[in-house]
């Protein structure tokens, strides 16, 4: 049967657990390198650190849904914090400019 | 002037040792002076899988300590006279590994060798910041699996910024080896790829090595899979990558399904 198998995963290539494997790992990769570089990063780990904590004591909210962004100007930077809470719908987003087309 | 590379992955299991032995084995085999370390204080394999286990006498914390000399704790390949193992010791602890120490012996083989090869213990810590510290080269060994591949990528991290050569302002220069590499479970889907490791790491490929048993018929016997079965598949994309580490550029072999009659009618029909 294997071989029949290997034609319904080849019509269907967006579907193997090998694409799903390296599109978990682009993303995760992308977030560690971006820790790892020091400067700004560790005011953003500690702000997105801060606000979990901070979220945590009032809405449960995974990791991944805080996301703090920091774009540096010339003559302003923008800090964007963006928290997703899926669950009950409700959305905080302080200082950005385009609302996100993600959301549900 | 001597190379020291460093075999290293973050992850245990991923082979390693098997590539420290088989890599060795493969340069020693032209003739040039080679030596294989093992930094797996504790843990100490690569004399297992070399075959010289009971040849032992003194270890790499012996010399630093000064208990024996270098050639003391040397030992030769009676295969192949131009390889040496320096191995670890197995009742020390860790941190009786000190960068002052691993630096004199470094010193010491190379002048002494043409190639270090330097086996690293798995993790990030200590043992495995030793063991990259002098490194010329590194040869990243990464499986085609997702927390092999981001152990890899903490790894290339820490080349880039922990080693003397970065400390210098200059580049280890950096190969990936992919190993445990099953063609058949990637073509259908259920591997990830050599292209998407590759895209992901963003490293040369040194060479890709196929799951085989050929590798685990060789640690049985304690020897390099280059010696003892140098014309299997893993061993030829080992004398490969030996060839691509000395700088020649030829392409890499990535390995292929092996498709019985029907499976090639089949594939035909089916593209």
């Amino acid at each position: 049967m294997s071989f029949i198998d290997s034609f319904f995963t080849r019509k269907r290539p967006e579907a193997t657990s090998s694409n799903v494997a390296r599109d978990r790992l682009q993303i995760l990769l992308a977030h560690e390198r971006q820790a790892k570089e020091g400067g700004d990063s560790t005011l953003l780990r500690t702000l997105h650190a801060e606000i979990l904590e901070v979220l945590a004591r009032h809405v449960s909210v995974d990791e991944d849904n805080v996301r703090v962004k920091l774009d540096r100007g010339q003559k302003c930077s923008k800090l964007e914090i963006d928290i997703q809470v899926p669950q009950s719908g409700l959305r905080a987003q302080v200082s950005t400019v385009t609302p996100n087309e993600e959301l549900d | 002037m001597a190379k020291i590379v460093v075999v290293t992955s973050g992850k245990g299991g991923v082979g390693k040792t098997t590539t420290t032995a088989a890599l060795g084995a493969a340069l020693a085999k032209s003739g040039q002076n080679v030596v294989v370390v093992d930094f797996d204080v504790g843990l100490r394999n690569l004399d297992l899988i070399m075959g010289v286990e009971r040849r032992v006498v003194f270890d790499l914390i012996n010399v630093i300590q000064g208990e024996a000399t270098l050639n003391q704790a040397l030992i030769r390949d009676k295969r192949c006279d131009t390889l040496s193992i320096l191995p670890a010791s197995q009742t020390r602890d860790k941190d009786a590994l000190t960068p002052e120490g691993v630096g004199i012996i470094m010193d010491e083989l190379r002048k002494k060798f043409d190639w270090i090869l330097c086996d690293s213990p798995a993790g990030i810590e200590r043992g495995a910041q030793l063991a990259m510290h002098h490194a010329d080269y590194a040869v990243i060994v990464t499986n085609p699996e997702v927390s092999s591949v981001r152990d890899s990528d903490r790894i290339i991290g820490m080349l880039d910024s922990r080693t003397e050569k970065a400390e210098r302002g200059e580049q280890v220069e950096k190969h990936l080896l992919i190993t445990r590499y099953d063609p058949i479970r990637a073509a259908r889907g259920e591997m990830l790829s050599v292209e998407d490791v590759v895209e992901i790491l963003s490293l040369p490929l040194l060479g890709v090595v196929p799951e085989s048993e050929d590798v685990l018929k060789a640690s049985n016997v304690g020897a390099p899979v280059t010696l003892a079965s140098p014309d299997s598949a893993p061993a030829g994309a080992y004398f490969e990558a030996v060839r691509r580490l000395e700088g020649e550029d030829i392409p890499v072999s990535v390995p292929t399904e092996k498709r019985g009659i029907f499976g090639r009618i089949f594939k035909k029909r089916g593209a």
